[in-house]
């Protein structure tokens, strides 16, 4: 079992949890914690680099490093573990955005407990990506929520009770969807008289689940995990939950969590079901081009710097499952380039929101003014946060959400079309919010006096922006990398299967 | 009469020796040794348990012509049972040696071994007369247990709506059975199967109704719940939690044993509908009760309703997925809320709090407690890595098996957004030990030995249960 290096994933994070609960005092927990993120992102930089050499080397499999271990045998459930490029890309960018919380956490009160849960939650993140077989795939899904609610409800602020207890039901409202469509999936996941399986390469193999149960499945899992993507009208969790947790678990939530949503409309959604998909898409396309340019223009008229992005965030991960639904191989690149880019991207804003009101005490737009003469490094990161945001060339924003609208415009059905173009509204929308926040934020004159004697960033505030910036501009500069990494991915039969290229 | 069949009563005439062992020592020791008593009936329970096991694998025989028969499910569900009851016995090992329990503390555990014996009798038996004997020799020692604390008024009113009810319940299932004896004119399960020839008239229906309903009052389904509430508050804490998990968990089993041997071939015409209809009104009544509550033990008590719920969908698939499936909820169940019950009981023995609020910041003076609490929670509301979501996946699962049936469907998504209003109300404990501040939260304080080593045992089965596979493939196998 050990000798699969994928099984690290969930290991180091188990290991850095009895590390915690040995540490005594505030340097160890944050070594521990520093020290964990830091060899969990190496171990997945490792992953990539392997996994493109086996690539080059002709390896055409779907999935590398494939294992499974059988768990409860007689429901063919296994611990089955396999990645593929869009896997280690989520590895990769939960890492990044584990090491950069902990430095954003830095002086967060509690520290073990408050680490403690971070890491579990980040083991049903590892978990849920490595994970091929449905049930094992879940159950870290629903590791990764729980912790949510403490970590919102005990290092919260604001209506921190509400909203943690909104989030936690709300989501888990949607794995209750989601549960009834994976046993649902189990039970068709074979010819009739062959065994059953929870495998996600086993049943997209067997092909077996007809049309007319595709049509009731497909709804049951795209809702269950569109509800953690944000998808309109189950995006209500989104605004309030981001706007009362505590810095690192907005980062994490918003950076990662929201990613689970899209990655598994993917691989269980449109993979195993890909003629449901390719009928049923239209409603979804609906309610994600909602999602798209409804949270643009609430994050327009918000005051509160947290609910303007949580709105962004919307917007944006609609557009990642705006963009999977196009069923074409561009599109989807896009949706996991945005992923990725919406990830760095939010983590960065979340972060440095969480370091101006550590300052200032108020996320009020209204109540704060000129903290580029006061702040120069934070508002410089968030101009450039923003510029990302808004698609400036250079930026991972720009490559994803080019990709996607070319993508999605391939599509050669005018209701497609018509909704791309509603959806591409949503750039115009999103440079009015970024540069209002800009404007009102960063520039003019000082609006509190009192705001004069503050301090601008400590290291480890500029250590966890900085990291977060590269990465964002790796990806704006670098983007042919990514797309080799995830186009070894889109050949699957799925396409074949609805004739679509 | 051969009486060597006598030894396939083997789990019986152990627990009748640990009984009278137990009854024995309490009569005859002095007021000194006195002190012994509960320790002489947790370790002999502990042999019982362990005898349990040793048999486990013996096949199945039967004893007088057939009325009572054991089987390696049989063994295995009553293993259950008594493990369950070995950690009641335990936690209340501190409440029975107290100031206002030490002068009876033979009798409460004399009355739970009769009683256990009497759910023995319920589970082995293929013949309603005998299946009778063992319900009530079940009911009536736990009226006396639940009017155990003389000094409560609470628990008086407790005893009497316990009794009325338990009657009250034995008299329409006796009356549904004579019914069922004047169509079939025999009471052995299979004989009755056989005589009725799969004809549903009105008599059989209305016959089948009043054992359902017999069955509703005994495992607390809407709407015959109105009891548990009070019952559960009034009663001793000890006994509440043996109310709560072992009576339920023997009841469930005899409730299947009833349904599929003798209603067997009236699965898809009748019984499968009025269960139907049952567990989507106890899951959803038990949850929206259950919100408003103030009472940890009442919480409880309607969470427990809503978790009967649960239970019962693992006979409405009417498969062999569903008896391990239900063995497996049992097992699970009796750890995840015996732990809560030893929280709620080691607080109650320490500071007489049995009120949400008075659980308010309750991690920050006792830590352990609230993490105890915190895991029988998410465990009873079915959060991964915990038992708890393993045994509801897997009654969710052997609902749906070999079936393509939409009600079905429907069913298991109802019970599954119940799920989610059951873990508001689960949140809403783990909140208020984690996340309110108090004024005067509870002080400081160190529980008993046996409280401490009964709450180990069930977070040991909380976290172990699911994750370890073992347990549950060897009630399929068992099953099988």
């Amino acid at each position: 079992m050990f000798s699969n290096i994928l099984i690290y994933f969930v290991v180091i994070p188990l290991v850095m949890m009895l590390g915690l609960a040995l540490c005594r005092n505030i340097k160890q927990i944050r070594a521990v914690a520093v020290t964990g993120s830091v060899a969990l992102t190496a171990l997945s930089v490792w992953l990539l680099i392997d996994y493109l050499a086996l690539r080059a080397a002709g390896a055409t499999e779907p999935m590398l490093w494939v294992d499974s271990w059988s768990w409860f045998a007689p429901l063919n459930i296994h611990l089955a573990v396999g990645v593929d490029g869009i896997s280690i890309a989520m590895l990769i960018l939960t890492g990044i955005i584990l090491i950069t919380g902990s430095f954003a956490s830095w002086e967060i009160p509690q520290p073990k407990e408050f680490f403690l849960w971070l890491i579990l939650l980040s083991t049903g993140v590892y978990g849920f990506f490595i994970s091929i077989d449905l049930f094992t795939m879940f159950m870290f899904y629903e590791v990764a929520l729980i912790p949510m609610y403490l970590l919102i409800g005990v290092w919260g602020s604001g209506n921190k009770n509400y909203s943690a207890m909104k989030l936690t039901l709300m989501l888990m409202g949607g794995s209750a969807f989601l549960m009834l469509g994976l046993i649902g999936i189990y039970y068709h996941s074979a010819p009739e008289g062959q065994q059953l399986t929870w495998n996600i390469l086993e049943i997209s193999e067997n092909a077996a689940i007809s049309l007319g149960w595709q049509k009731f499945l497909f709804p049951m899992t795209f809702v269950g995990f569109g509800v953690l993507g944000a998808m309109f009208p189950f995006h209500t969790w989104s605004p309030d939950g981001h706007a009362s947790a505590p810095t690192a678990v907005s980062m994490l939530h918003a950076g990662v969590l929201m990613k689970l949503g899209g990655y598994g409309c993917f691989r269980v959604a449109i993979y195993l079901m890909p003629q449901a998909a390719n009928e049923l898409a239209w409603i979804f396309l609906i309610l994600t081009g909602i999602s798209v340019v409804y949270g643009a223009f609430s994050a327009c008229v918000q005051n509160d710097l947290k609910y303007i992005n949580a709105y962004s965030s919307v917007s944006h991960c609609g557009l990642v499952l705006f963009a999977i639904l196009m069923l074409n191989t561009t599109a989807m690149t896009g949706a996991i380039m945005q992923m990725l880019s919406h990830g760095l991207m939010t983590a960065l804003f979340f972060a440095l929101i969480g370091m101006i009101y550590g300052r200032t005490h108020t996320r009020d737009i209204r109540e704060m003014g000129g903290m580029m003469q006061i702040l120069p490094y934070l508002s410089v990161c968030y101009v450039i946060a923003g510029m990302a945001s808004l698609g400036l060339p250079g930026l991972s924003g720009f490559v994803a959400e080019m990709t996607i609208f070319v993508g999605s415009f391939e599509h050669s059905d005018l209701f497609h079309r018509i909704f791309v173009i509603v959806a591409c509204s949503s750039i115009v929308t999103t440079a009015v919010y970024i540069l209002r926040v800009v404007g009102k934020l960063l520039y003019g004159p000082v609006y509190d006096q009192h705001h004069m004697s503050l301090t601008d960033a400590k290291w480890w505030e500029r250590l966890s922006t900085a990291t977060l910036i590269v990465s964002v501009a790796a990806i704006g500069f670098f983007p042919n990398f990514f797309i080799d990494l995830i186009k070894f991915t889109f050949s699957p039969d799925i396409f074949k299967v609805i004739g679509l290229n | 009469m051969d009486y060597s069949q006598f030894l396939a009563l083997k789990q019986e005439i152990g627990l009748l020796i640990v009984f009278l062992l137990v009854f024995l020592t309490d009569t005859f020791a002095g007021k000194k040794s006195a002190k012994a008593v509960p320790y002489i009936a947790c370790i002999w329970m502990l042999a019982q348990t362990a005898f349990g096991f040793w048999i486990a694998a013996e096949p199945a025989t039967s004893a007088f012509a057939g009325m009572y028969v054991t089987s390696p499910v049989i063994v295995a569900i009553k293993n259950i049972l008594n493990v369950g009851v070995l950690i009641v016995l335990i936690q209340s090992l501190k409440w029975a040696n107290s100031e206002f329990t030490a002068v009876r503390r033979g009798e409460f555990y004399e009355l739970i071994l009769l009683t256990l014996f009497g759910m023995y009798l319920m589970i082995s038996s293929r013949h309603f007369l005998m299946f009778i004997i063992g319900l009530e020799t079940a009911s009536l020692p736990l009226c006396a247990l639940v009017a155990f604390d003389k000094h409560r008024y609470e628990s008086h009113e407790a005893a009497i709506k316990y009794i009325l009810t338990a009657v009250f319940s034995s008299a329409i299932l006796l009356m549904g059975l004579s019914f069922v004896y004047g169509l079939s004119g025999t009471l052995y399960y299979h004989g009755i199967a056989a005589a009725l020839h799969g004809n549903l008239g009105v008599m059989l229906a209305v016959a089948l109704a009043f054992v359902m309903a017999g069955f509703g009052f005994k495992l607390s389904l809407v709407p015959f719940h109105l009891w548990t509430a009070d019952v559960y508050q009034g009663a001793p804490t000890s006994v509440t939690a043996y109310l709560s998990v072992i009576s339920k968990g023997s009841a469930a089993f005899a409730f299947l044993v009833v349904l599929t041997q003798v209603f067997g071939v009236f699965y898809s015409a009748a019984w499968e509908w009025m269960l139907y209809a049952l567990i989507i009104l106890t899951i959803t009544v038990g949850n929206l009760f259950a919100i408003r509550q103030t009472n940890m033990k009442r919480f409880l008590a309607f969470s427990s309703i809503s978790q009967a719920g649960y239970i019962m969908l693992a006979i409405v698939g009417n498969n062999g997925m569903g008896v391990s499936a239900l063995m497996f909820y049992v097992l699970v169940y009796i750890f995840s809320n015996l732990a809560a019950f030893g929280v709620i009981g080691a607080i109650e023995n320490a500071t007489g709090k049995v009120n949400m609020t008075d659980y308010n910041g309750l991690y920050k003076t006792n830590p352990r407690l609230a993490v105890t609490m915190m895991l029988a929670m998410f465990s009873l509301a079915g959060i991964p890595p915990f038992a708890g979501f393993f045994s509801k996946f897997f009654v969710f699962t052997s609902t749906l098996s070999g079936t393509n049936s939409a009600a079905l469907y429907v069913l298991v998504l109802i019970a599954l957004i119940n799920t989610i209003i059951s873990l508001y109300y689960y949140l809403l404990v783990v909140k208020a030990m984690f996340i309110n501040d108090s004024d005067q939260p509870l002080a400081t304080f160190r529980s008993a030995c046996s409280e401490r080593l009964g709450m180990w045992v069930c977070v040991a089965g909380i976290i172990g249960l699911g994750i370890v596979s073992y347990f549950y493939d060897y009630l399929l196998t068992v099953v099988a």
